[in-house]
């Protein structure tokens, strides 16, 4: 039959070999299989069975790509022949937005990039002005500010667990995860007042002290999402159907990875053994027993599996660090407008999705001369064609959810 | 008295409007269980305002919201085959309504060859799908209609092939004699076999509706919602929701008839006796959509190569097999 005719609105469909001498057939998955060996291939080469290739837009709007994500897929019947992602839908120019504001209002401009880890995105900005400026942070305020760093990292890992699965078309799990995730974020409502865009850090220290009862009602959330974790495993990770749809599919080489400047959980999904954290350790974070995870084939399961066990990490140092919690101020010594003297400095974090660096160059001003973000999902998405080539359309859709990326983090 | 006299032609529309009202009440009840259910396996309530208590009338406000909608037809479709498949795929649906006893007396038909009748119409549907990705001019719409095509292909064999087991044992295609003829323990008998022959028929069953974890052809997160892309409005309805779920509830039905002793009490007890069949045959398929909604929502979907090895590498084998199991325990059992 003809593919051609189904084509319709989103696109022409490309041709290929002989084109229309041949007869069109539009491929089994079962006979993809059968393509690869040789005979088969020979007879392509003849011109005998010649498949058509299909054009399939995946997005800008898509239930799978999260946000306006476009990716441009060559199929020949299932199988993906070549992928190409096209970003810059969600472009909001922060980079010069934050030109032109002071530094108070960058802290809750620069947020909204990547809108699942809002906090874990304003500290890289904190910790390049303290540089600048010399500024002493108070032990309570780093102690607090690793405590929401992690518990925003729970957030955001809960999410993309969500996320995957209901992709994989399994849909309880996603609403344990939301159950889960409204107790972090209550507790974190309680302390910023936001539950997405929180404001809550600013150079030298915090916005406010955190309020009575919070540190008993964070432990208690996160120690029932540890408490629940089993749950999940059981659902997903345990799961016969789940481990096929995800083991040795989408494997990204840790040589690609590299080239690409892949970081976070899917690099070291695949086995790229970095995370700032400990490598480089900023705040108290070298203070902290924790550990970090290592997939070792790059697949999506091990993406999925490093996402799951950094859950529970990040609740290891949520804990240590609200336990071991210091008395004192949540302020250093800042002077009244936030004046970052002459000079250039780059600052790296960890986000939840990867590493997050912030170059900030000051002419002397209150407001910065350049900011050069360098943000995780941006560099993990171009990996993508590697991943996705060779695999098929129900492939395409686990890894794209297995890559975690956020539209806003892409475009800035 | 009045006495009414009926001809035959007249008893036959009676009951054929019968089964067109409470189909499509079965349907909007089923798909309120399908919302509670899942909503309560999600930690969640589901429907709680429209109606009043405990939102009974939120399938019923959704059918007149999509009642509402504006029917649109994309410009580059074929139009007539577009418009026709809803009816394709929702017609045979009701047809299989016809032939299921609901108790001894209370079938429409009772055709000798109902269990025929049941199968060759329950695959038509499938057409239909065909039809609406074929005509949508969609690209996802096509992946998901030659998914569907290839999975009917697949899975109409294991069901068949199970059907196939129990006619043998009941010595009739009749689907009363088929009620008739099974004793109680009803699943686990013959010993063994008959459980794998209803574990088979459930796994082609959800197969051949697309239910997940075998809901490739729609699959919503990979082709929106694959031949139905492009419906809106009371063709999506019919086509998609309302199909969906007079299958799943004629499906149920099915597996009570053939497995679960349809209209007989689930115990052979003779107090029990008292209790109406229809009233068994609604709470055992009423056990029968729980068990479909509750696989449903518990595992992620499988890949349509994984379906199709799943089908004849496991499925089609095992299901001669157990033909063959049936065949020996019907010479050599007592």
């Amino acid at each position: 039959m003809g593919a051609i005719r189904g084509a319709g609105s989103a696109g022409p469909p490309e041709t290929r070999g002989a084109g229309s001498a041949g007869p069109q057939r539009v491929m089994d998955p079962e006979l993809q299989n059968l393509q690869d060996s040789s005979a088969f291939a020979s007879e392509v080469s003849e011109g005998r069975l010649v498949t058509e290739e299909m054009l399939l837009n995946v997005g800008p709007q898509h239930p799978a790509t999260h946000g306006v994500f476009r990716l441009l897929a060559t199929i020949d019947g299932e199988r993906i022949v070549r992928a190409e992602p096209v970003v810059g839908y969600m472009h909001r120019g922060y980079e010069k937005l934050v030109e032109q504001r002071d530094y108070r209002q960058i802290t809750n401009l620069i947020s909204r990039m990547d809108w699942l880890s809002g906090i874990n995105n304003e500290l890289p900005l904190a910790l390049a002005l303290e540089e600048l400026m010399e500024i002493e942070v108070p032990p309570r305020a780093q102690y607090l500010r690793v405590a929401l760093a992690e518990m925003n990292r729970i957030l955001n890992h809960l999410m993309f667990f969500q996320s995957f699965s209901a992709e994989l078309g399994a849909i309880t799990p996603t609403f344990y995860a939301f159950r889960e995730r409204e107790d972090i974020q209550y507790a974190m409502e309680s302390v910023t007042g936001g539950r997405m865009h929180f404001g809550y850090f600013r150079p030298g220290g915090l916005k406010e002290d955190v309020p009575k009862g919070f540190i008993a009602m964070a432990l208690a959330a996160v120690r029932k999402v540890i408490q629940r974790l089993p749950d999940y495993e059981d659902l997903l990770t345990g799961n016969e159907i789940f481990k096929q749809r995800t083991i040795n599919v989408g494997v990204l080489d840790k040589e690609v990875a590299y080239s690409y400047g892949v970081s976070g959980p899917i690099g070291r999904g695949s086995s790229i053994d970095m995370d700032v954290r400990r490598d480089e350790p900023y705040l108290v974070y070298d203070q902290f027993d924790f550990e970090v995870c290592n997939g070792t084939h790059g697949d999506c399961f091990d993406r999925f599996w490093v996402l799951l066990h950094e859950v529970v990490e990040s609740a290891k140092i949520v804990e240590q660090a609200l336990a071991g919690l210091p008395p004192g101020p949540i302020m250093g010594k800042v002077p009244r407008v936030v004046e970052a003297p002459k000079g250039e400095v780059y600052v790296r974090t960890e986000n939840p999705l990867g590493e997050l660096g912030f170059y900030l160059v000051s002419d002397g001003g209150r407001r910065p001369y350049r900011i050069k973000i360098r943000t995780p999902s941006f560099s993990n998405v171009s990996a993508l064609p590697h991943a996705l080539q060779n695999t098929l359309v129900a492939d395409m859709i686990a890894i794209l959810g297995s890559f975690f990326f956020v539209l806003g983090d892409v475009d800035r | 008295m009045i006495e009414i006299t009926l001809t035959d032609w007249q008893i036959l529309l009676v009951k054929l409007l019968i089964i067109l009202i409470v189909v499509p009440v079965g349907a909007l009840v089923g798909g309120y269980v399908l919302h509670k259910e899942m909503a309560h396996m999600q930690h969640r309530l589901g429907p709680m305002y429209a109606g009043g208590w405990h939102g009974w009338a939120q399938t019923l406000a959704d059918g007149i919201k999509f009642a509402y909608k504006e029917d649109i037809i994309p410009a580059s479709a074929d139009k007539r085959v577009f418009s026709l498949a809803p009816a394709v795929i929702f017609v045979p649906v009701l047809l299989l309504y016809l032939v299921i006893p609901i108790d001894q007396n209370l079938i429409v038909e009772d055709l000798d060859v109902g269990l025929f009748f049941l199968l060759a119409i329950g695959s038509v549907g499938s057409i239909g799908v065909l039809m609406a990705g074929w005509s949508s001019a969609n690209k996802y719409a096509l992946i998901g209609a030659l998914r569907s095509a290839g999975q009917l292909i697949a899975y109409e064999l294991p069901i068949v092939l199970s059907a196939a087991a129990i006619a043998m044992l009941a010595g009739t295609l009749s689907l009363v004699g088929i009620v008739e003829a099974q004793d109680w323990p009803y699943i686990v008998w013959p010993p063994g076999i008959g459980l794998a022959l209803f574990l088979l028929f459930l796994a082609g069953a959800m197969a051949e509706m697309a239910l997940p974890p075998f809901d490739m052809p729609v699959a919503e997160s990979e082709l929106i919602t694959g031949p139905f892309t492009e419906y809106t409005g009371m063709r999506f309805i019919f086509g998609f929701f309302f199909a969906e779920t007079a299958h799943m509830i004629a499906f149920a039905a099915i597996g009570t008839t053939l497995f679960l002793g349809g209209y007989k009490p689930i115990v052979p007890w003779e107090p029990l006796e008292v209790i109406p069949g229809v009233l068994w045959f609604f709470v055992k398929t009423s056990f029968m959509v729980f068990l479909l909604l509750w696989v449903r929502f518990s595992f992620p979907r499988l890949r349509e190569d994984q379906l199709q090895k799943f089908a004849w590498k496991a499925l089609i084998p095992l299901s001669l097999v157990l033909i063959l199991a049936t065949g020996a325990w019907i010479l050599y059992g007592p």
